[in-house]
């Protein structure tokens, strides 16, 4: 039989699991029963239930690979419905039924410089996702394959990446201090001059492309108004939008737009700001002034997405407070609980009421918008998470017992079978000194007799 | 009846009472059922209707005489089944099963997704390059600010100063009302590690914000059972200038990680044993209880200790990335009494 080798928990109650070895089985399920016992007089059948799915879940639990491109499984889209990247440069692919994710690294090993600052899905459906490295290098990933395929170098302006597109070939970038270019999206390094360069003002906070025309993309930042830019067109901005008018106080209202939505079938733009406001543009519109505003909450907003219904945002703030705002009549609809830390990445998927959401509280979390909501997946990455990208794809719920993986799965459940069938044994022929144990103890599991009543 | 009502009222004695109360009792037990056989047997424990409970008697010094009876019932039923349970183990020896636990809210902790495995390569990385690298790889040397709220008060002072005692290479500074945001730059610039806050309310201090500078993460703490170096029993003398060592207990997950590192970075990093002193930070059940302590080995095993030195609980409120910015910055974790202590045994740090 091979060795099952399984890291044991740090912190746990009464559960201490060494290198287990075959032979060992039986010294398992004593110890556990036994810790199991000494700490909750139930029946032995449940003691059982609760041993064998404890060191399931033990030896279900795998180690990560630290290897580049090394995952469990055929790595691809098919198994991986969400990516994440984090802030030490791993990208993560997750997979939500098995509560596990796959890191890949450029290099081998996680690197600061190299943290993940932006994430897009690349030419060719979903097959390819191209990630924004903080030192300026734009990497291509395959998903079906799981690795790196190559990178190229992006220089020019300072600050990280706050926005990534891509485009017949090309490829859109946009850094914090607003040099926008465009360039040959090719593997070779060596052409390093962009196609055209765009200076879109400082303290950019966003750069979105619009899905529905490819080439217009949108910018704005902190005291950087929203603009649209269409990158075929002039060199000027389509539409520049107009900060809206002073407040009660007379004094000029700030502006901080972390992040925008185009809404699909019109032109309108929905945008996001720090001072917790929500804004709604229309370029077709005379007025350059947003046409709805809304406001939630006391804290910065960082991320926004947009429902599947096409009527309502969905937004997160730094506390970690999740809120659905109808776009029609401008009020909070929703709010959803869980996320601790602040929002970073916010997507939904573009069919199903689901919400995927990403934060520096190291918790991916997936949830459902509609009858019912609540909290579907949640899963714990090690690292403050930055962004997200959610594919698109109808059927990555209905996966399941995952027929493709191999070699891995099969022989690691005939071994657990086994373990289980000699574990079987060795539990039927503890039972009797069990019982005996259990009867001494008996009398405290008597209930509580009410003062002076006579029934026994 | 009069003579036993007389009895009962002239005697102070519990027997007496007890006995005359049960002559009453039975007497009123045969008036209640007739029809029973029990009022002809002049048996002590009188026959009730099965389901009768002690609490349907109005009387209540008769209802309260049945109660203590019934709990001195129960007392001698547990003694005795004790004595039995401790006579089977004698009777087995070695063979007796285990003792079991009791069990206990800390025993019965629910599993945190979130506990950093030691032999974990990624948070081992993350922690690695965090922001308190520095300090970790001994290229800073931690220097402290210590200031309050605006307007302090003496507790607030006291324990100001006391703190500093305490904490090597710190520096007490009075607010005079100056902006955080605007302390910080000047800090950074004097090269300052680490700033503290201690919040006051109600001329007593409450909170603690301690910030760890050059854009290091900020906690914000609630202080409770603050007690001050004249408040606490059989202390030592004052602390010495040595640098103590650190006791960090039961930090376990990640966030318990970030906060034990927090602490940690604001004492030097090479403790001087002759001092004989630590500082403990003991985190059990959220709560971390500060504690100062001069030891002494009376033998290899005996240790002495005195407790010198401030005394505090903290329990932690949010962190937050980057230097004190409330209203602007990102949190990595807040605490939010509604969604997160649902659970009487899940905890977070």
């Amino acid at each position: 039989m091979v060795k099952l080798l399984f890291r044991s928990p740090p912190v746990s109650p009464g559960f201490i699991f060494v290198k287990a070895k075959p032979t060992d089985a039986e010294g398992i399920f004593f110890h556990s029963c036994a810790s199991l016992n000494s700490q909750k007089q139930r029946s032995t059948r449940s003691d059982s239930a609760r041993a064998r799915a404890l060191v399931t879940q033990l030896l279900r639990r795998k180690c990560e690979p630290w290897a580049p491109g090394l995952c469990y499984g055929r790595c691809g889209s098919t198994l991986e419905p969400v990516w994440v990247g984090t802030d030490t440069g791993i990208l993560k692919g997750v997979n939500l039924q098995r509560k596990q994710a796959a890191n890949f690294t450029p290099s081998g090993q996680p690197r600061r410089e190299e943290a993940v600052s932006a994430l897009c899905w690349g030419a060719g459906s979903e097959t390819q996702i191209l990630v924004g490295c903080a030192d300026g290098t734009v990497k291509h990933f395959s998903t079906e394959e799981g690795r790196f395929q190559g990178q190229r170098h992006c220089p020019g302006g300072e600050g990280m990446f706050r926005g990534l597109a891509q485009v017949d070939g090309t490829l859109i970038t946009c850094v914090d201090s607003g040099i926008l270019r465009v360039w040959h999206d090719n593997d070779k390094e060596a052409s390093s001059d962009p196609l055209l360069e765009l200076r879109v003002g400082p303290g950019v906070c966003r750069m979105r492309q619009d899905p529905a025309r490819p080439h217009v993309v949108a910018t704005g930042g902190k005291e950087n108004a929203l603009k649209v830019w269409d990158l075929q067109g002039s060199e000027e901005p389509v539409f520049r939008a107009k900060n809206v008018r002073n407040d009660w106080l007379d004094l000029r209202v700030p502006i901080w737009d972390q992040d925008i939505q185009f809404l699909p079938e019109s032109q309108k733009l929905v945008t996001c700001t720090g001072y917790h406001q929500v804004r709604v543009y229309d370029p077709a519109s005379p007025q350059r002034r947003p046409v709805l505003e809304a406001t939630y909450g006391e804290y910065p907003l960082t991320a926004m997405t947009l429902t599947p219904g096409g009527n309502s945002v969905i937004v997160g703030n730094t506390h970690g407070q999740l809120a659905e705002i109808d776009l029609r009549q401008g009020r909070l609809l929703v709010c959803l609980k869980g996320l601790a830390g602040s929002v970073r990445g916010l997507q939904c998927h573009p069919s199903k009421p689901l919400l995927a959401s990403c934060g520096l509280d190291r918790v991916l979390r997936v949830h459902r918008i509609r009858n019912p909501r609540g909290l579907d997946h949640k899963v714990y990455l090690k690292s403050q998470l930055n962004c997200l990208l959610l594919s698109g794809r109808d059927n990555w719920e209905d996966e399941p017992q995952e027929p493709q993986e191999p070699n891995k799965v099969p022989s690691e459940d005939t071994e657990t079978d086994e373990l289980w069938a000699s574990l079987e044994a060795a539990a039927k022929r503890k039972l009797p000194d069990l019982e005996q144990s259990q009867g001494a103890l008996q009398t405290r599991q008597r209930k509580k007799k009410r003062p002076g009543s006579t029934s026994s | 009846m009069a003579k036993a009502g007389d009895k009962s009222g002239g005697s102070g004695n519990k027997g007496l009472k007890r006995k005359a109360a049960t002559e009453e009792r039975q007497e009123a037990a045969v008036a209640e059922d007739g029809t029973t056989e029990s009022g002809v047997q002049p048996s002590k424990a009188a026959a009730f209707p099965p389901g009768f409970s002690v609490s349907e008697i109005k009387n209540k010094q008769r209802r309260h005489l049945m109660f203590t009876r019934w709990k001195q019932q129960q007392r001698k039923e547990k003694l005795a089944a004790k004595k039995k349970l401790k006579k089977e183990r004698e009777a087995l020896g070695d063979k007796a099963p285990p003792k079991p636990i009791p069990k206990t809210i800390d025993n019965q902790r629910v599993y945190d997704e979130t506990t950093v495995d030691p032999n974990d390569e990624e948070v081992a990385y993350d922690e690695a390059t965090d922001e308190f690298a520095s300090y970790f790889n001994r290229q800073t040397f931690p220097k402290i600010l210590i200031t309050t709220s605006d307007r302090p008060h003496g507790r607030t002072v006291r324990l100001c100063e006391q703190l500093s005692t305490v904490i090597p290479n710190s520096h007490v500074y009075y607010r005079r009302g100056l902006a955080l945001k605007k302390i910080i730059p000047q800090c950074i610039s004097r090269d300052f590690t680490d700033l503290i806050v201690i919040n006051e309310d109600r001329k007593i201090p409450n909170g603690l914000i301690l910030s760890h500078l050059p854009n290091g993460p900020t906690a914000h703490f609630k202080m409770s059972s603050v007690r001050l170096r004249k408040e606490i029993k059989r202390r030592g003398k004052e602390p010495t200038e040595h640098i103590p060592e650190i006791i960090l207990n039961n930090f376990t997950t990640r966030l318990g990680h970030s906060v034990g590192r927090m602490f940690a970075s604001l004492f030097p990093h090479n403790p001087q044993f002759t001092g004989r002193q630590v500082a403990t930070f003991h985190n059990q059940r959220d709560y971390i209880f500060f504690r100062f302590h001069r030891y002494i080995f009376k033998s290899e095993k005996k240790v002495g200790i005195q407790e010198l030195g401030p005394r505090f609980t903290l329990k932690l409120r949010s962190l937050q990335k980057g230097t004190f910015d409330s209203k602007y910055g990102e949190y990595e974790w807040v605490h939010k009494p509604r969604e997160m202590d649902t659970s009487r045994r899940k905890f977070h740090l």
